[in-house]
């Protein structure tokens, strides 16, 4: 079997069996495709420090078979990198990016949140990150970085 | 000023939050050879026979090591300065076994597949041994769980494994009967605290690699660069000369890579091999097989008189180091000396300890490094003394606790040169609104909402023994390099170290690169641990500065053709101080690389003989349900004397992450287990670290002191932070239910048992 995958924009074919095996997570599929942004916190599917794009849901890539992916476009950080950058700076500022191994998986999920919620409230954001784990920042300063982002956004789009 | 106290951007903030390739795994050779370990089932055992056979010919398997193969020198995981404290104890590999989770075999290959597969085929013949699985019975058990005649102390630290003692010792001043005859009032209470997990989101990684002088060459997700070469050449038998060890991005740390938990496995596989060799740690092996914090079991006796003064403290800590001794002669040390000197109007204490083997994970380094233990039981015990005598929590701890210029004699008779403590504690008590919610308000609907105080301190870095050694150098059109052996485990000190430097230069910081840590080429530097970077490197990067400035000036003033004593150096240009002339810096470097003797090259190194603390109050608010016993935390206020802070917001978020660690281990870092010592929380779906939703609001705030023997009169900020959490939330607890609860963490469950237990 043939799966078609789009990473970031770019068209990628694998042979199950041939190039990978069938029970290959997509978390190393992505890695083997020189996405190293993605990294694997747990093996259990708690920390978030592993999501991605599917078609512009974010899920969690040790969760999905790479199987799971064909025909879908997944996005990475390394595809996002202007929109990371942007928000990026936001953390940075608050030095809430701190060792910065959470930072690609949350980063990737806030900005899904950004395009799924429009003026989401405290509580809103708490709740759609709540499955991002960091053990450096204690969430906080992440939060102040979302919030001046978002009323940044909403300066903008006045 | 323009860099110092300034909230400069950390100078690899954008490389990762555009998620580069950074860390250890991500750099790893592709062809690199697998490597994993075969861990205990058995508490304890011994080793009859291992089978490899089958399992080596499982196809691109490329190797098996057992303790056959593996070099029998004792040596500790410990990141310690020589001699460590800590009993060299540890085999790579060895026949005994000595906790689930003990590393039985070495197994490499091509593919994790393959090697799993092995992992699964290697037969191996116990004889299963009774273990010493409670704390409170290791002492002169007659289990032994280190018999072995080449176990070895460096260090006088009380041990002896003829007796499961990992270390040992009785302190104190003052005469302590008589000072508690003078009490009015006593507590006596006993508290217990778990072996938390530093559960930092990088696991334990590193890849090791034969370089072209045939030196093994080791990069690892490490605290402690310099030492992991020291403990690697004690562990392989090699020399150290033989031994390259370099750290990249770390993925956060907490105390966790102050040990060698992983180098040594790939670096024995690519010392028999010659191979690329990588090993990441799963998170279960996170979780069975790594470093926590030292389960303790403290008893306080704190006695005041009438007037709330506290006269005479007598503390006793029980410190589980489990199966090996890394850190466990260090961290019970702090559980009191860094607890009891809070309370500077003592008139006598007492401070004894034991540290014991047992047959479970083995403990390390976590942040606070027993301090964090000791505040939960000190202040839990003043906090019941308040209760008994009728008083305000906050009001006892101002009429005794510690002020500047104070002596405090159970913190190695050192002198508090700068605290701030009593104007933390006001503005911490104005942030919370203490006196208008204190000490509960029932909120009619079934809950109620309280707030519990705790202060503490802790260090900067270890008195004496300390090193840290910077150098810095002028480049083509003067830029700096600052070269360091400190280890940025994310917290910023790459940042930080630049920031002392460009004040100290009166530079931009964006006029400085920094370079750490390559121990072929860094300067030594023991590490980033024991709260010591600001304090100790910062203060060696502020000597090397005033080195260069004279280097800078000699040369400028040879340029002008006048004396040294004639100019001066303003960060731009060496200038005559009397006549309008001037050489720029940029000149000046690049003159330096032209038919010159003189290298603009600076180095310096720094200890203190002094270790002053910073010291910080913490008050929660919480809100419990009368019915369940859930508690919300609804508000957290925190205010820290980090003596002048270098860079506000790393700091600030050094202790709004600390807070969240601490709430961690107060309410839902569960450690138990089976009655054969398996450990029950081995993933995050059962080991529950907070999550953003569990930590309510966090509000940080600084009231400085201004250290004069540290760099622009800062103190360390990364340890102090975790500490009040779990006092504070037991005190709110007790003073919404009248419950203390004395064991860590304080569920739901505990509260409903307290609360219903009552009734």
């Amino acid at each position: 079997m043939t799966i078609k995958v789009w990473l970031n924009g770019k068209e990628i074919e694998k042979d199950i069996e041939k190039d990978i095996e069938a029970d290959l997570l997509l978390l190393d599929f992505l890695r083997q495709n020189g996405c190293y942004s993605v990294k694997r916190g747990c093996e259990t599917s708690n920390c978030g420090l592993c999501t991605v794009l599917m078609n512009g849901t974010p899920v969690l890539s040790c969760n999905v078979l790479a199987a799971r992916a064909d025909g879908k476009n997944i996005t990475t950080i390394e595809g996002l990198q202007e929109e990371a950058e942007d928000f990026g700076r936001f953390l940075a500022d608050q030095g809430a990016e701190q060792c910065g191994y959470c930072s690609p998986g949350f980063i990737m999920n806030v900005l899904a949140m950004v395009h799924e919620l429009e003026d989401p409230t405290e509580t809103e954001i708490k709740e759609y990150l709540s499955g991002n784990l960091c053990r450096c920042t204690g969430y906080v300063g992440q939060l102040r970085a979302i919030k001046l982002y978002l009323s940044r956004k909403r300066e903008e789009s006045k | 000023m323009k860099a110092v106290n300034a909230p400069i951007r950390k100078k690899d903030a954008m490389a990762l939050v555009t998620g580069k390739p950074v860390y250890t795994n991500d750099i790893a050779p592709k062809d690199c050879l697998i490597v994993k370990v075969l861990r205990s089932p058995f508490a304890h055992a011994l080793i009859r026979e291992i089978h490899t056979k089958s399992a080596l010919k499982v196809p691109g398997v490329t190797c098996i090591l057992t303790y056959k193969d593996a070099p029998n020198s004792r040596f500790t995981t410990a990141g310690q300065t020589f001699p460590e404290p800590s009993p060299y104890d540890r085999y790579i590999l060895d026949q005994r076994v000595r906790f689930i989770g003990d590393a039985v075999a070495i197994v490499a290959g091509e593919s994790e597949k393959a090697v799993n597969r092995a992992l699964k085929m290697i037969k191996v013949d116990y004889q299963e041994l009774e273990p010493v699985l409670d704390f409170r019975t290791a002492k002169d058990n007659h289990i032994l769980v280190h018999p072995e005649e080449d176990w070895k102390a460096l260090c006088e630290v009380g041990a002896d494994n003829k007796r499961n003692l990992v270390s040992s010792e009785v302190d104190g001043h003052g005469d302590l009967e008589a000072a508690f005859a003078k009490c009015d009032y006593i507590v006596e209470e006993t508290y217990h605290t778990k072996a938390n997990q530093q559960a930092m989101m990088e696991p334990f990684s590193t890849f090791t690699y034969q370089d072209v002088y045939g030196r093994l060459n080791v990069i690892s997700s490490t605290q402690i660069t310099f030492h992991v070469r020291r403990i690697l050449a004690n562990a392989l038998n090699i020399p150290k000369s033989k031994i390259r060890v370099i750290k990249p991005r770390i993925g956060g740390g907490f105390g966790a890579k102050q040990s060698v938990v992983s180098e040594i496995y790939p670096a024995l596989v690519t010392m028999k091999t010659g191979k690329p060799a990588k090993i990441v740690y799963t998170r279960e092996e996170c979780q069975i097989a790594a470093s926590p914090r030292h389960e303790m079991e403290i008893k306080v006796k704190v006695g005041a008189d009438k007037n709330g003064i506290i006269k005479a403290i007598d503390m006793y800590t029980l410190s589980n180091s489990g199966a090996y001794s890394e850190h466990g002669p260090t961290t019970v040390g702090l559980s009191g000396h860094k607890s009891i000197p809070l309370y500077a109007k003592a008139e006598a204490h007492r401070f004894s300890f034991d540290v014991v083997y047992t047959n479970l994970q083995s403990a390390g380094a976590y942040r606070g490094y027993g301090a964090t233990q000791g505040f939960f039981a000190m202040e839990s015990a003043v906090n019941e003394l308040a209760a008994k005598i009728g008083m305000d929590p906050t009001v006892i701890r101002e009429i005794n606790m510690v002020k500047e210029g104070d002596v405090m004699p159970a913190y190695y008779g050192e002198t508090a040169t700068s605290c701030a403590l009593d104007r933390c504690m006001a503005k911490a008590k104005d942030m919370i609104k203490w006196n208008e919610k204190y000490p509960c308000k029932d909120m009619g609907n079934g809950k109620i909402r309280s707030v519990g105080v705790a202060m503490c301190m802790q260090g900067s870095g270890i008195s004496v023994i300390d090193t840290g050694a910077v150098n810095v150098k002028v480049n083509d059109d003067g830029f700096y390099s600052l070269m360091i052996g400190a280890s940025d485990m994310g917290t910023g000190c790459d940042t930080i170290l630049a920031q002392i430097m460009a004040d100290s230069m009166d530079c931009h910081i964006d006029n400085i690169v920094v370079y750490g840590v390559d121990t072929d080429t860094s300067p030594y530097d023991k590490g980033s641990y024991a709260s010591s970077t600001t304090y100790i490197t910062g203060m060696a990067v502020v000597k090397a500065c005033e080195r260069l400035r004279v280097k800078i000036m000699e040369e400028g003033a040879k340029a002008l053709e006048c004396s040294i004593d004639d100019v001066d150096f303003d960060g731009d240009k060496v200038y005559m101080i009397k006549e309008e002339k001037s050489i720029s810096l940029k000149d000046i470097a690049n003159n330096s690389m032209v038919g010159t003797d003189n290298t603009l090259f600076a180095t310096a190194s720094h200890f203190s003989p002094v270790s002053p603390p910073p010291f910080m109050v913490g008050i929660a608010e919480v809100e419990i349900d009368k019915e369940t016993g859930f508690l919300q935390l609804i508000d957290y206020a925190a205010v820290v004397d980090c003596g002048t802070v270098i860079n506000p917001n790393l700091a600030r978020v050094q202790a709004e992450g600390g807070i969240v660690q601490g709430i961690g281990m107060a309410l839902t870092e569960e450690v138990t287990y089976s009655d054969k010592g398996r450990v029950y929380e081995n993933s995050f779906m059962q080991y529950k670290i907070p999550s953003r939703m569990d930590i309510g609001d966090i509000r940080v705030e600084f009231e400085s002191s201004y250290e004069p023997s540290g760099p622009f009169g800062a103190k360390s900020i990364g340890e102090v932070v975790i500490n009040t959490p779990s006092p504070a939330i037991a005190n709110a607890i007790a003073n919404a239910t009248g419950v203390q609860i004395r064991e860590l963490p304080m569920t739901a469950e505990k509260i409903f048992k307290g609360i219903h237990g009552k009734e």
